[in-house]
Formats: structure tokens, C-alpha cells, sequence
């Protein structure tokens, strides 16, 4: 017998070792087709952090992931470290370009940075942002992007599929990016993030979060903070492949060690900390297969200015605070203007097993400096109030940032591209937009270079504003009007959650003039961390405004009775006056009469009994003896009556 | 059908028969006097008994959860409030310039870590415009900088976003100070407001962002709060420093103002904003120097023209300060009516009843005291006066313009505060009950709509809803139109009651030209109450023009208003006053309790407790009236009677008699002159109240009216033979 199982079993051991060595081989096959560059062609995956002091006492902390596959007609359909999930969702929808993020409060223009990269690329929307690129012919882009949120929303168990509707997404043609007619964008302001996003996303990396630098992601620690944006950057060229970045960004508050000794001066230090004490957890080892794991703290222009000014160097341990480790290497940010200092940023390399790599920051002295800030702030308010109408005002506020701008090019002009999707309920009026600039109206003609507006369609189509402005560079501030009146939506349309009122997503303010690349001086080696690299990149200055919340009318939809009521009398007035309009016959009626006429009940004998009927029952509660009256005194009264 | 059969009906006295409907409205106009009598007691009744129908106010919001999470306001929010206190007290006296408050608040709160900016306004007077009269929200362009340049008031306002909120929705804290003269109370409310503010930016359960007024009040509260909102809502893109003729002294005033605050870091002069307004709470502390059992607590709540806050609102208020903190929560109430005798007896009434209902049947519960009885109609009558007067009780009035649910919190210590102890405790109390309400208000995810938005307090817990109030004045509306028909028909068959015409029908035949005539006559009637309407009209915008000339005193202004009212009525009154005459008075009546009934019943919708009061007036009036000579030929008791109950009710009716009858009763006869009436006005219209409109469009020509039937020279029916 077991012989004989044994030689069943054998074929099937067979097919199995065969199944196996299938893709080693193709691999094989592939290995000798690529030659030497193997370790640099094939799938990566790379982990880094970044952190960062802020001025108001909190800490940014960044994390960047990033997997890149190598174009699919080489590798076939199996992967070693990169997902597999993106993988099918890039080639079965043909994405270009994806970027997916979920934010849960804030970015905080004015205090943690306007213009740096961080800023201009991470600081996101509140809710849910998406938008894709696509590779296919326009007539197909819609279907494949309502199907893309339906998977999206699957695999990242977020509502993403209320995207799918064309209210909620809209194809921008120049603003959000130069001219694709093949990109389509969408935002859900009202999207709650939670661990169940982040798990999905975290399942993605080759390590999860159970070693290297995700094993820091200790879910209340994270989510405590004061902001939280975890993104999902897909890029994908026939030439290099899909390159996925995963990046989750947090900004914390370290918690504030209390001397015995508590006085006004340990109230301005800034409080100390270090990634054990803001994450509760170590960096345990590294993620095996990373390429590079990696940490980066970065000294901001400003505070590097500060500190020259009072005598300090680059050194990461000086008299206002020290930086624990030494770090391994040392990047200055190059300067296009000479004699000014730059940012710093100081390298750590997580690769030891036993040891934890824990960056930690101790303040010594109090130390004040402002964070870079964009050339504008931007802020979004509605105006008006009452459920009739309104209007939108998007102001522009001159930053100091702006003065050296204006120091370095005299006479110059300052371009700002706005973007703004409104939902069609809120039916804005775009004939009554209204410039102010310094306090004085000015003819839409004169400040406004290129502008876009697609009016919004009844439960079709969102309307959308692109705006491109252009100005002198001295204006302090800058002001934009829009009315709209507000619509009624149908029963059916208002959403099943809380009546809280209904969203218009963030505006997206672009300053084409202004980029936030990085470029650093590196002694012996070429940088070749894709943190550093993406910092390196041409990316245009952008904040994103606030989310706003507009009131509409609202049926009262939690008193179900009311509307129990309200059917039933309606239909009782229905069916009484059908069944009077079927029963009634007028001249059987007229001979009833004649003949009834010396016995009928006069009307107000008959109106004294049933008041006292009634007072009776109410007095007395009896209602068994008035069930036994009731027939007669009907049928009397409705003779009487009709 | 019915037409045909009747025909051929042998029988010649049957006539077709009408629909039930029409002959129950037959009977009710031909018993129009036992309607209209029954269904003015019973409107009286109903009115009397509202303290006892009051319900049991109760937390209709799931969301709110008052009181679910324990307090986080600790001693050590109390030190800071003491801390804070002492610096404001040392600044205070040290130099009055009116900023130093602000600077102070100002370096708060940047240490705190919260966002700031000081918002400077111009106070501006209240002015008339009869174009824009409901419209509250005068344009910004229309606003006026025509006061000096060194008037100018500075509002310094904190905000701390919510950290893990998306910044949609905030909530609103207003503490009134005065910074030309601040006392020890307003001192404590700012530095309580600052305590709390201090701890909401440390904790992290706030969803919505949190906005500090810090409103100076040099100017009264509700300037301040006002400008600040008006600013907020509907801000002005124009800078105004080209265009104002004081431009230089301005200037100068903005830069020196701007020096002075520079406490650190830029842009403390740029308007910022935190979303949509949830709910707003004003809260101050006065120092009452009353000997009392415990700390108290006093809410305001009416609005502009009698709009409440959601009643959620009072509710958890109610409920923290109650069961929470065991303050004492007190709502306004009439004090003289606390002592009237007829409303003991009235009590003592309805509590025999309501033992005698028990009785009847047990589970009827109207058992409600005659103490219980007497101060519920007390505060009820204090609710509707202050809605009927349509003037806010506070600066909570300005959010309420914007749809925003806001109350004023009046908070009132035990003792005096200049003991340490008590005001620690009494600070303790005061923190928790704020933060409480803070936190329920931060757990609401919709909009305050699950409770009550129409109702009257007769107890800081206990309400009168809409669907009860309402009663009383159905019924006293209700015999207007029918006393109109009444009065109508009886006119038609010429003195031939509605019965007669029924059974005698061959006098409509007959009086085909009469009918036609008397057609002809209800215009004729109608014209004249239209033109005493359009006179109405004309009087209310008098004001405005008096107005314009300044320097006049109060009397003369009011005595030029009511000569050029009395002109303007001769006027008409000689213009077509020749064929008023003719009309016959019942007509005109009719007409005029039509227009009456329609005014009415249009107030009701726009400010229920100015109607209510008005229709207890004016129904009677109308009901009765009636020429004085045609009481003359009556009995002689009956006469008596009737010209007494004219006489009387034509003087409490007349419009401003009765608001300083009104006035007296709620605040006290204390200085009534003859000016009082013209400061009333301006009061009434200052604030856009609708009372204004309903006293001057409505109240006046129907009194107008009554008197011109009251005098009138022929007696209906004799005039025509």
C-alpha cells in the first residue's frame, strides 16, 4: 500500500518541482539576457527616514518607502519584493501615473513650511486625494477610472468608490497639471483615516511592519499626532518600469519631560526628544530585503542662519542642542547665492542588528527660528450666511519669503495658477468673480492671464475654476470672489451619514515660479538615496487651501413619525374621497331624504350627543360600551352627512 | 342634479341642500357673538394655563452626551486663572490706555501655542434704514466711517485648530471686557476664559477649532461681537484708508496701534477664520453682592425679533450646571407679577383643579403648586415680553443673525471674590461647567436640529413647545374672520339675519340692486382702511427723516413726530374722509378685523410673542367696538359696560400705551417720561425689530380705526333710511 502511494504521489512531486523551477529559469534566461547590471536593474526596495524640528515645538517625522519593478515584459508575472497587487492594477487599468493619499487633520502652512519639498509634495487635502494618469485612448479613460476606484477602494478598505461618480471627479486640463487631457482627479474631504488604511498600505511592504524602519509604526503614537498623511505614488514607463513610493507622513509632538525644577526657562526650551521616546518603539534591525535603510535629519535654512548668527557651525553637537549619534555623512544644501548658509542634512545608516538606531535631539537652550514659507499664504472662507446664497473668497497673503524674491529680481511678475472643484449643488456664478488686489478692485481683464471655467451640469458634472493669475511681485495681498446660490438636493442625493452639512474639497494654489528642488554638495559619493533624489527634483511650490463646509437646507430626516403621519393622512384623504366619489349617488340620495326626512337627527342634537359621548369616554374610559354605540350613531351620521 | 330634483319637488319651501362644510360655517357667523365670546375665554384660558402645560426640558441630541466624560479643568487651570487675574488687575491700574489688556491677552495666547490676531472696529450707531429693514447685514460698502478717527475699539481673538480636526466647524467663546475701565468681574471672566482656553489647547479630544473673542466693550458688547461677526461673514476687500477724510490721523493710528502690539511675530492684523460657527457661548462674570445658597447661573437666550437657540443648548447647560456643578440656574423672570395677588389666586385656582382632574381620573397630572404656578407665569411672561420685544438680551443676539445657536452665561459667586477660597472654587465650578458644554457641543456631528427651535421657558427646565403656545392664540384669532363674515352678511341682507334669508328666499331676488350696491360699498370701506394703512406707512418712516436733524431732544422729537402724524391724518381724513361717512360702520368694521385678523396672523409667523400679546389687545377692541352713539340707545347697564370696555380698551390699545404698559410691567415704571416712548422706538428700530413694523403697520390703524367707529356720526342701518 505504501508503496503504492508513494509511486502515485510521485508524478504529482514531479509537476510540483517543475512549477517551481519555471520562473528561476525565465529568471535564468533573464539573468543572462541583463549581463552584469543585475543588482541594478532588477526589483528594490529602499527605506528612509526623515525628521525634522519644527518651530512650534513638534516633530516631523517622514517616511519613504520606495519599490521599483523592472518594465513587465522582462519579468513576467511574479514578483520577488514588490507587490503584486500594484503590479495588476498597473497593468490592467494602464496607469502612467497614480497618486493616492489619505490625511487625517491639517498641514500647517505657517509654521512647519511653505516651500521646502516636504511641504509642496506631502502636505495633502484633509480626507481622501486621487488622481491618475492614464495610457489609453480618451473615450475609455472614464470606465477604467471608475473601475480603478472600485479596486483601489477595495484594497485600501476606504470609500474610494464614491469617486466613481462623475459629481466627484473632474479632468482638469491645465491647472493641476500642464496640459494631459488624460488625467483625472477627485477628492473626499469627508473620508475618515484610520488603522485600517494604514494596514492595507503597510501589507505592501516587503517587511510589513514587522522589521526595519516601519516597526516604528506604533498606531496610537502615530495617530496621536497632528498630522498624518500616508500617500501612494505610483509612477510606471515603459523604459524603467513601476516605481511605487510609499510615504507616510506625521507630524508629533514630543512629550514635554518635566523638571522638578519647572521654571519659565524650561518652558521656552524646545522639549527633547528622540525616535524612542516619540514612537514608544525601537528600530529593530533592518528589513532584510532593503536595499538601503536609512535615516536623515535635516537642520532647516532658517534655523542654520540662526545658528551662524550666533557663531555655531554645522557641528551636530553645539551649546543650543546635541544630536545623539554621530552621523555617518554630512549634506549641505548648494547654494545658487554665495555667503549664504543652506540646510543641513546628517545621515544615519540603520544597519546594525543588535543595536538600535535611536536619532535623538536634546535641547539645551531656547532657540527661536520661522520655518520657509511660500510666497503667498493662502486661505479659503465662505462668506455670507442663510440657506439662499453665498460667496467664496480665496485670499492671498504676502509671506515675508516674498521680500527676497522681490530683492533678488526687481520689476518682477508673480504667476499664480488656481485650481478649485466645486460640487454642483453649490451653483456658483463664475460672471461675478472679483479681483481685489491691495484693498482695490481690479478689471478681471488686467490680473487674470488664463482662465478655464467649466460651469457645473445638475447631478452631472462638478464645476470647475482654473485660474491663472499674474501680478506684481510688491502686492501684499490678493483677494478672489465667487457667489454661487445654493441647490436643493433630492431626497435620495443627501448622504446617509449625520447632517453636517455638505463639503467643497480644498483648492490647490500653484506657484509655477517658484520651486522647492534641493540641490546638495556631497564630497566623495553620488547620492544615491531616492529620498534625497526626489528632494533634487523640479517641483513647483503648491498649498492646498482648507476644506469648507456649506450649510444647505435639510429635511428634518431622524423624525420618522412626522412622515408616518403625514402618509397616513394623505392617504386617508385619498381613499375617503375615492370611496365618496364611488359610493355617492345623488338621486338615490334625494329619495333617501324625501323619505328620511321627518326621522333624521337635526345637526346640532346630534353634535351635543358626540361631545358627550366624548366627554363620557375621556371621563370614564369606558370604551367597550361606545364600541356597541358607534355603528348606529355612523351610519346615522353619514346618512346625514353625504 | 340637486337643482333638478328640487324642481320637481312638489314640496315649494325645500331648498337644494348645501354641503355640511357650508352649513356649519352658516351657523357658526349667524352665532358669531356666542363664538367669538366662547373663544375668547377659552383663549384666555389656554393662555392662563401654558405654566401649567410646560413640559420637562430633556437632552433630545443623542451626539451631546453632557456630562459622559469627567472634567480635565483642575486647580491648576485655577492658579493660571488667579495668575492671569493678577496681571490683568496690575495692568489695569498701572495705565489705562487700552491696549495693555489686549497686549497681555495677545502674549497669552501666543505662549499657549495658539493663533492670534486683534480685530480693530469702528463702533457705528445704529441706524434707520427703512429700505433695509429685515436685511440685518448692511452691505460693508454702505458702512460708514464717519466718526473720528481716535474711536476705535480692538477685539483680540485666539484660535486653536483642532489638531486632528479638517478645521470645518469651531466653536466660539466671547468674554465682554471693558479696556478703558475694567473691573474685578470682568477681570475674573477673562482670566477664567483664558484658563479654559489654555486647557482646550492642550487637550486631545477637540474635533472642532476653538475661537476666543476677547470683545472690548468700550463700545457695549454687542458692538463689538457684532463688527467682529460682520467681519467674519461678510469682510470688506476694500481697504478703507484712501477713503476716509481723517486718512492721515488714521494711518498714524493704525501704525502706532501696531507698534504697541508687537508682541512677536508678524501678521496680528490679519483676519483669520476657523469654518462654519457650531454654536457660540458668551460667558461673564458679575458680582451680584447677593447672599444666596449657591453660586448661580443666569441664561439669556432671546434674539433679535424673539429667535431662540435650539433648546439643546439651554438643555445641556442646564444639565451640567445643575447636576454637575450644583449652580443655580436662573432664568429672567417679571418680578412684579411674583407678588400680584389674582395670580396667587389664579394658582390657588389651578391647583384645585388639577387636584379635582386627579380625581376624575389618576392618571391626569396636573399637579402643580401655586407657587410653582405663579413663578412659571412669571418667567413666561418675562420669555414672551423679551421675544415680543425683538431686542437681544445680549451679545449672544449677533450670532443669531448669522444662524449660529449662541446663549450668554451669566455667572454669579456665592460670596464675595475677593476671598482666595471661594473664587477658587467658584472658578473650579465655572471651568468645568464651560468646558462641559464645550465638549458636548464638540461631540455633535450635525447641526443643533434634534430639539426645539419655537418654545417659551416658564423654568430654567421646563419649555412651553410651539404646538401648545399656539393654542391660545388660535383660539383668540379665530372669532376675527368669523365676526368679519358675520358682520359682512349681516350688511348684505340689510339687518336680515342669515337664517331669515335662508328661509325667505325671495328676498335675493329682490334686492338685486341693493346687493349690487352693497358691493360697491365694502370697496368704499376698504379704501378707507387702506388709505388709514398707507397713513400708517407714511408714519413709521417719519422717524427717519426726524432723524436726520440732530441736536433735538427725545420730547421734541416725539412731539414733532405724533403733530406731523395728526397732520398727515387730517390730511387724509379731509381728502376722503367725505365719503367714509357713507359707508355705514359695520362695513368698515368688517374690513378693518379682516385686515386686523390677516396682520395678526402675519406677525404670528414673524415673531409669535409680539402677536400673542398684540392679539390680546387688539381682539377684544375689535370685538367690540361699536359706534358710541349706537351703545347709547342700549340699557342702561349694558351701555355702561359697553362704553367703559371701549373706552378702556381703546386707551390700553393705543400702540404706545400699551408698549410702556408693557415695558413697565417687565422692567419696572422706573423712568417713564414722555420721551420714553420716542427712546423706545429708536430702541425698537435700531434693532430691526419687526415689533416696530407690526406696532406702526398693524396695532396703529386698526386703533385708528376704532376710534374713527367709536365716534363715527350715523348708526349703521338708520344712516340709510
Amino acid at each position: 500500500m505504501a508503496v503504492l502511494r508513494h509511486s502515485a504521489a510521485f508524478p504529482f512531486l514531479l509537476l510540483l518541482a517543475l512549477l517551481i523551477c519555471i520562473p528561476a529559469l525565465a529568471y535564468g534566461v533573464w539573468l543572462n539576457d541583463g549581463g552584469g547590471g543585475v543588482e541594478e536593474e532588477g526589483e528594490q526596495f529602499s527605506e528612509e527616514l526623515f525628521l525634522k524640528p519644527l518651530p512650534d515645538r513638534k516633530v516631523l517625522a517622514h517616511f519613504h518607502f520606495q519599490s521599483t519593478a523592472p518594465p513587465s515584459a522582462a519579468i513576467g508575472r511574479h514578483h520577488h519584493l514588490f507587490p503584486k497587487a500594484i503590479a495588476q492594477l498597473v497593468q490592467k487599468f494602464r496607469i502612467k501615473e497614480l497618486e493616492l493619499s489619505f490625511t487625517q487633520g491639517r498641514w500647517n502652512y505657517e509654521s512647519w513650511g511653505g516651500s521646502d519639498p516636504i511641504s509642496s509634495t506631502n502636505a495633502k487635502p484633509p480626507g481622501v486625494e486621487l488622481w491618475a494618469l492614464f495610457d489609453l485612448p480618451v473615450m475609455e479613460i472614464d470606465a477604467t477610472w471608475k473601475d480603478l476606484t472600485h479596486s483601489l477602494s477595495g484594497l485600501f478598505c476606504a470609500s474610494i468608490n464614491f469617486l466613481e461618480s462623475s459629481t466627484s471627479y473632474f479632468a482638469p486640463s491645465w491647472a493641476f497639471r500642464s496640459n494631459v487631457s488624460n488625467l483625472r482627479y477627485g477628492a473626499l474631504p469627508r473620508e475618515a483615516v484610520c488603522t485600517e488604511n494604514l494596514t492595507p498600505w503597510l501589507k505592501l511592504l516587503p517587511c510589513r511592519d514587522k522589521a526595519g524602519l516601519a516597526s516604528l509604526l506604533d498606531r496610537p503614537s502615530i495617530y496621536k499626532g497632528h498630522y498624518h498623511s500616508q500617500r501612494l505614488q505610483l509612477t510606471s514607463t515603459k523604459s524603467t518600469g513601476i516605481v511605487l513610493k510609499q510615504t507616510l507622513t506625521v507630524v508629533l509632538r514630543p512629550d514635554v519631560q518635566r523638571n522638578s525644577a519647572y521654571s519659565s526657562l524650561d518652558k521656552s526650551i524646545q522639549p527633547s526628544w528622540s525616535i524612542s521616546s516619540m514612537f514608544k518603539k525601537n528600530v529593530t534591525g533592518l528589513c532584510v530585503p532593503a536595499k538601503t535603510s536609512r535615516i536623515f535629519f535635516e537642520l532647516e535654512t532658517n534655523m542654520v542662519v540662526e545658528l551662524e548668527k550666533l557663531g555655531y557651525g554645522d557641528s551636530c553637537s553645539n551649546s543650543i542642542f546635541d544630536l545623539s549619534p554621530n552621523p555617518v555623512r554630512v549634506f549641505k544644501e548648494s547654494n545658487p547665492l554665495p555667503g549664504r548658509s543652506n540646510s543641513i542634512i546628517y545621515e544615519y545608516i540603520n544597519y546594525r542588528e543588535h543595536e538600535p538606531l535611536d536619532l535623538g535631539m536634546k535641547w539645551k537652550l531656547p532657540f527661536i527660528w520661522s520655518c520657509s514659507q511660500a510666497p503667498f499664504h493662502v486661505s479659503r472662507f465662505l462668506m455670507g450666511s442663510g440657506n439662499e446664497r453665498g460667496s467664496i473668497a480665496i485670499s492671498l497673503q504676502s509671506t515675508e519669503s516674498n521680500k527676497e524674491f522681490l530683492a533678488k529680481s526687481h520689476g518682477c511678475t508673480m504667476q499664480v495658477l488656481i485650481f478649485q472643484v466645486v460640487p454642483w449643488y453649490v451653483k456658483v456664478y463664475y460672471h461675478t468673480l472679483q479681483v481685489f488686489i491691495d484693498g482695490k478692485p481690479q478689471s478681471v481683464s488686467d490680473v487674470i492671464e488664463k482662465i478655464q471655467v467649466s460651469p457645473s451640469e445638475d447631478k452631472l458634472f462638478p464645476g470647475t475654476l482654473e485660474l491663472m493669475l499674474r501680478y506684481p511681485c510688491s502686492v501684499q495681498s490678493v483677494a478672489l470672489t465667487l457667489e454661487f446660490d445654493k441647490g436643493f438636493l433630492h431626497i435620495d442625493e443627501y448622504p446617509p451619514d449625520a447632517n453636517q452639512g455638505f463639503d467643497i474639497p480644498s483648492a490647490l494654489v500653484t506657484f509655477p515660479n517658484f520651486h522647492s528642488s534641493r540641490s546638495y554638495v556631497e564630497d566623495n559619493f553620488s547620492i544615491n538615496s531616492p529620498l534625497l533624489l526626489k528632494f533634487q527634483e523640479k517641483n513647483v511650490v503648491r498649498s492646498y487651501t482648507e476644506a469648507l463646509l456649506v450649510p444647505l437646507t435639510t429635511p428634518d430626516f431622524s423624525m420618522p413619525y412626522n412622515v408616518i403621519t403625514f402618509t397616513c393622512t394623505v392617504l386617508a384623504l385619498y381613499f375617503g374621497s375615492l370611496l365618496n366619489v364611488l359610493r355617492r349617488r345623488v338621486g338615490e340620495e334625494e329619495r333617501l331624504l324625501n323619505s328620511k326626512d321627518t326621522t333624521r337627527i337635526r345637526l346640532i342634537p346630534l353634535l351635543l350627543f358626540y361631545s358627550y359621548l366624548w366627554l363620557y369616554q375621556v371621563f370614564f374610559g369606558i370604551i367597550s360600551q361606545t364600541d356597541g354605540l358607534c355603528p348606529q350613531m355612523n351610519n346615522a351620521f353619514v346618512c346625514e352627512c353625504w | 342634479m340637486a337643482a333638478e330634483a328640487g324642481d320637481g319637488n312638489p314640496q315649494p319651501g325645500r331648498r337644494p341642500r348645501s354641503r355640511l362644510i357650508v352649513r356649519l360655517g352658516a351657523l357658526v357667523v349667524a352665532r358669531s357673538v356666542l363664538v367669538s365670546v366662547v373663544c375668547c375665554i377659552a383663549g384666555s384660558i389656554a393662555f392662563l394655563l401654558l405654566p401649567v402645560l410646560a413640559k420637562n426640558t430633556y437632552v433630545s441630541e443623542n451626539a451631546l452626551m453632557p456630562g459622559s466624560a469627567n472634567p480635565m479643568f483642575s486647580s491648576h487651570d485655577v492658579l493660571e486663572a488667579n495668575r492671569f487675574l493678577k496681571e490683568i488687575i496690575d495692568r489695569g491700574s498701572a495705565k489705562v490706555t487700552g491696549t495693555e489688556i489686549a497686549k497681555l491677552i495677545g502674549q497669552h495666547v501666543v505662549d499657549v501655542g495658539a493663533e492670534l490676531y486683534y480685530h480693530k472696529f469702528h463702533p457705528h450707531g445704529n441706524q434707520f434704514h427703512p429700505i433695509h429693514f429685515f436685511s440685518s447685514i448692511t452691505s460693508t460698502m454702505e458702512m460708514q466711517y464717519n466718526s473720528s478717527c481716535t474711536l476705535f475699539g480692538l477685539n483680540s481673538v485666539g484660535i486653536i485648530r483642532a489638531p486632528r480636526g479638517d478645521g470645518k466647524e469651531a466653536i466660539v467663546l466671547v468674554t465682554p471686557y471693558n479696556s478703558q475701565n475694567i473691573g474685578q468681574s470682568e477681570a475674573l471672566s477673562l482670566g477664567l476664559a483664558f484658563s479654559i482656553f489654555s486647557l482646550l489647547s492642550r487637550v486631545t479630544w477637540l474635533a472642532k477649532d476653538i475661537v476666543w473673542l476677547a470683545a472690548d466693550s468700550r463700545y457695549g458688547e454687542y458692538t463689538a461681537v457684532d463688527s467682529w461677526l460682520k467681519d467674519y461673514h461678510n469682510p470688506s476687500f476694500l481697504s478703507n484708508s484712501g477713503k476716509i477724510g481723517t486718512g492721515v490721523c488714521f494711518e498714524e493710528n493704525i501704525l502706532h496701534l501696531l507698534d504697541q502690539l508687537k508682541v512677536k511675530g508678524p501678521r496680528y492684523n490679519i483676519f483669520k477664520r476657523a469654518g462654519t460657527m457650531a454654536a457660540a457661548l458668551v460667558f461673564k462674570v458679575i458680582d451680584k453682592n447677593e447672599k444666596e445658597e449657591r453660586d448661580s447661573l443666569t441664561i439669556y437666550a432671546e434674539a433679535s425679533n424673539g429667535q431662540m437657540p435650539n433648546l439643546d443648548l439651554i438643555n445641556i447647560v442646564h444639565y451640567l450646571a445643575v447636576h454637575r456643578q450644583g449652580l443655580r440656574v436662573k432664568i429672567g423672570s417679571v418680578h412684579s407679577l411674583l407678588k400680584a395677588a389674582w395670580l396667587k389666586f389664579v394658582g390657588e385656582m389651578v391647583h384645585l383643579f388639577g387636584k379635582l382632574t386627579k380625581h376624575l381620573n389618576p392618571k391626569w397630572k396636573i399637579d402643580i403648586t401655586s407657587a410653582e404656578y405663579v413663578e412659571g407665569t412669571a418667567t413666561l411672561a418675562s420669555s414672551i415680553y423679551y421675544q415680543a420685544l425683538g431686542v437681544p438680551t445680549g451679545s449672544h443676539g449677533a450670532f443669531r443673525d448669522y444662524q449660529v445657536d449662541a446663549i450668554t452665561l451669566e455667572l454669579s459667586p456665592r460670596f464675595s471674590l475677593n476671598n482666595e477660597n471661594n473664587r477658587s472654587a467658584f472658578l473650579l465650578r465655572g471651568g468645568r461647567l464651560i468646558e462641559g458644554v464645550i465638549r458636548s457641543i464638540n461631540n455633535l456631528l450635525e447641526k443643533f436640529h434634534q430639539s426645539f427651535f419655537l418654545y417659551f421657558l416658564t423654568a430654567p427646565h421646563k419649555f412651553v413647545s410651539v404646538g401648545v403656545y399656539m393654542i391660545p392664540f388660535a383660539l383668540l384669532i379665530a372669532p376675527l374672520p368669523i365676526v368679519a363674515a358675520a358682520l359682512f352678511s349681516g350688511n348684505d341682507s340689510l339687518g336680515v339675519s342669515t337664517e331669515k334669508v335662508n328661509q325667505e328666499p325671495g328676498c335675493i331676488g329682490s334686492s338685486d340692486a341693493e346687493l349690487r350696491s352693497g358691493s360697491w360699498k365694502w370697496l368704499q370701506a376698504a379704501k378707507v382702511v387702506f388709505m388709514i394703512h398707507l397713513w400708517a406707512i407714511i408714519v413709521s418712516l417719519l422717524p427717519y427723516m426726524l432723524s436726520q436733524f440732530p441736536f433735538m431732544t427725545p420730547i421734541t422729537l416725539l412731539l414733532v413726530w405724533a403733530a406731523l402724524s395728526i397732520c398727515t391724518l387730517l390730511i387724509f381724513y379731509l381728502i376722503f374722509g367725505a365719503c367714509s361717512t357713507h359707508c355705514g360702520w359695520e362695513l368698515l368694521k368688517s374690513v378693518m378685523i379682516a385686515a386686523a385678523s390677516i396682520g395678526l396672523s402675519l406677525m404670528s409667523v414673524i415673531n409669535f410673542s409680539t402677536a400673542q400679546i398684540g392679539a390680546m389687545l387688539i381682539v377684544p377692541m375689535c370685538l367690540l367696538v361699536q359706534p358710541l352713539r349706537k351703545q347709547m340707545q342700549a340699557g342702561v347697564c349694558r351701555k355702561a359696560v359697553l362704553v367703559i370696555c371701549n373706552l378702556t380698551l381703546a386707551v390700553v390699545g393705543f400702540p404706545p400705551v400699551a408698549l410702556l404698559i408693557a415695558k413697565g410691567l417687565c422692567e419696572g415704571f422706573g423712568k417713564a417720561g414722555v420721551g420714553a416712548f420716542w427712546e423706545l422706538a429708536q430702541l425698537l428700530w435700531s434693532w430691526n425689530s419687526a415689533t416696530y413694523l407690526y406696532l406702526l403697520w398693524i396695532h396703529l390703524p386698526c386703533w385708528v380705526l376704532c376710534f374713527h367707529i367709536l365716534l363715527y356720526p350715523c348708526i349703521g342701518r338708520s344712516s340709510k333710511a
